[in-house]
């Protein structure tokens, strides 16, 4: 399943299990490699291990059985906080995300906690919102924003800490059209490897050239989003289902988002 | 404004009372409550003195007598049972419109009244110029312990969420018909009231996860550096001042 590196991969993971204290496994010999701006999807049904496996790659999780390694860096209790400076984590929901009374003091929080002065935290505060198209929203609160706004809020919170790959559970959930094309846009803008759980797979066809399927626990397939999908067995056996009148064999294959900077509105 | 944000009493503004810094205006309203509480029930001329102090800046922040009596009307409840002291206290009595009450119980009364209305407005003052976040950021310049800045700031962030998923859920029982009206229908509402414990608790792991996810380690950081300048200070303090000079000055005269 692995593939062999050919420059310094971003993410390595290698034989990781994971099960619960009563004995139920979660997670079963997971290896994956992510390679430098790479855009990698994770497919799979409710209840498959895709959190989990996630929750390994900055510690939240200890790691059980196996290991992984992020630019490099073993990930254990010793380097936590440079773990999670690298990886960037975007929670499915942004209202765990954003926990601060206003959004720049949310995007400040990481900086912050990595000890850096207030000139630089402000400076990487601004770069972060401009990145994502939020500057206008630095000084409101979160409650009071669209989930397309705090969406954009939450991504700005983990780009302030300078990531090497940012990780998105579920990014399109609860989203109009709209508002996943505008995500879809500012994700293809964003030059960061990027790993995205999603039940959504026409946005994983046109968001990550490639896709992991994770099943019970285990990967059972990777490979180019457009060959998994077009696979229908493959995904009838693991609970993937395309919307309907939707057939990915018929879009041309790298006709993934096009690069147009996020709307500034 | 929708019922979500019932408890955002800020109203935006740009006066010399909105400018100031959060933790100069929350020691002068600290202290000039502690002087109206110390002053002497007898002191009428003082009190008139720390009237006039709030009623200028009312009209300083552009606080109509509108925003203002609505927002005053929080005392009602609490001083409500002070009109009844007249009546019950002892001693000489006095006549107000042909009813024979208690003279010292009337000062009683005039005492918590008075005092109950003048902090009351100092505080809508407060809240009225200032928004939530930036009081929170006063108190943390002013070294309030953060772990208890961090307490409130979480609850008045999470608070429309857990009012809004309230509603939700009280939405869902009446669209099944449910309409309490006599104690034996609690239980549903005894349930639901659990479930909010539970989903509270599960949030609060969630954002815990997304704070850890971010380099937190157990202590909040300290995100600004800005303090109060002089003059800010010394324009704050005026309000206090007078209120503890017509203090002083009420002492001296009885």
């Amino acid at each position: 399943m692995t593939t062999e590196p050919t420059s310094t991969p971003i993410v390595v993971v290698r034989h990781l299990g994971f099960a619960y204290p009563d004995g139920h496994e979660v997670l079963h010999d997971v290896s994956v490699t992510i390679e430098p701006g790479e855009r990698v999807a994770i497919l799979g049904p409710n209840g498959a291990g895709k959190t989990t496996l996630v929750l390994h790659l900055n510690g939240i999780n200890a790691i059980q059985q196996g290991t992984i390694e992020v630019g490099g860096l073993k990930v254990d209790a010793s380097n936590l906080r440079e773990i999670r400076r690298r990886v960037g984590m975007v929670f499915q929901n942004a209202d765990d995300q954003l926990f601060m009374p206003t959004v720049r003091e949310d995007v400040a929080f990481g900086p912050a906690n990595l000890g850096m002065s207030a000139d630089e935290r402000n400076r990487r505060v601004d770069d972060a919102l401009a990145a994502v198209g939020a500057t206008h929203l630095a000084d409101r609160s979160p409650h009071h924003l669209s989930e397309g706004e705090k969406r954009r809020a939450a991504i700005a919170t983990v780009l302030s800490m300078d990531p090497q790959i940012l990780v998105l559970d579920e990014p399109t959930s609860g989203f109009d059209p709209a508002g996943r094309r505008e995500l879809t846009e500012l994700l293809a803008t964003i030059g960061l490897a990027q790993l995205i759980i999603t039940h959504d797979l026409p946005f994983a066809l046109q968001v990550c050239p490639r896709s992991i399927i994770l099943s019970d626990g285990r990967i059972v397939a990777d490979g180019p989003t457009h060959e998994l999908l077009a696979d229908t067995t493959l995904l009838e056996q693991h609970r993937l289902e395309l919307p309907f009148g939707f057939d990915p064999t018929r879009i041309p294959v790298g006709n993934v988002a096009h690069s147009d900077p996020p709307p500034s509105t | 404004m929708s019922s979500g944000h019932h408890h955002n009493l800020f109203i935006p503004g740009s006066t010399v009372v909105h400018r100031l810094a959060p933790e100069v205006k929350l020691v002068a309203v600290f202290a000039f409550v502690i002087a109206v509480a110390v002053t002497p029930r007898r002191s009428i001329g003082s009190f008139a003195v720390d009237a006039a102090v709030v009623v200028v800046l009312f009209a300083l922040a552009r606080l109509g007598p509108r925003t203002v009596l609505s927002r005053l009307a929080v005392v009602v409840p609490f001083v409500s049972f002070a009109v009844l002291i007249p009546f019950i206290a002892g001693g000489p009595e006095t006549e107000v419109l042909g009813v024979s009450v208690s003279t010292e119980g009337l000062w009683g009364t005039w005492n918590i009244l008075a005092k109950a209305v003048l902090g009351t407005s100092a505080s809508i003052i407060l809240t009225s110029t200032t928004p939530v976040a930036e009081i929170l950021k006063g108190l943390s310049r002013l070294r309030a312990p953060a772990i208890i800045v961090a307490i409130m700031s979480f609850m008045f962030r999470y608070l429309d969420l857990i009012v809004d998923e309230m509603r939700r859920m009280r939405i869902a029982m009446t669209a099944r018909a449910h309409d309490p009206r006599w104690l034996w229908q609690a239980k549903p509402i005894a349930t639901g009231a659990g479930a909010m414990f539970v989903r509270s608790y599960e949030r609060g792991e969630r954002v815990h996860q997304a704070m850890q996810s971010r380099g937190f380690t157990g202590t909040m950081p300290r995100l600004d550096t800005r303090s109060a300048s002089m003059r800010e200070w010394c324009a704050a303090a005026i309000a206090p001042i007078v209120a503890i000079i017509s203090l002083i000055a009420g002492f001296a005269l009885t």
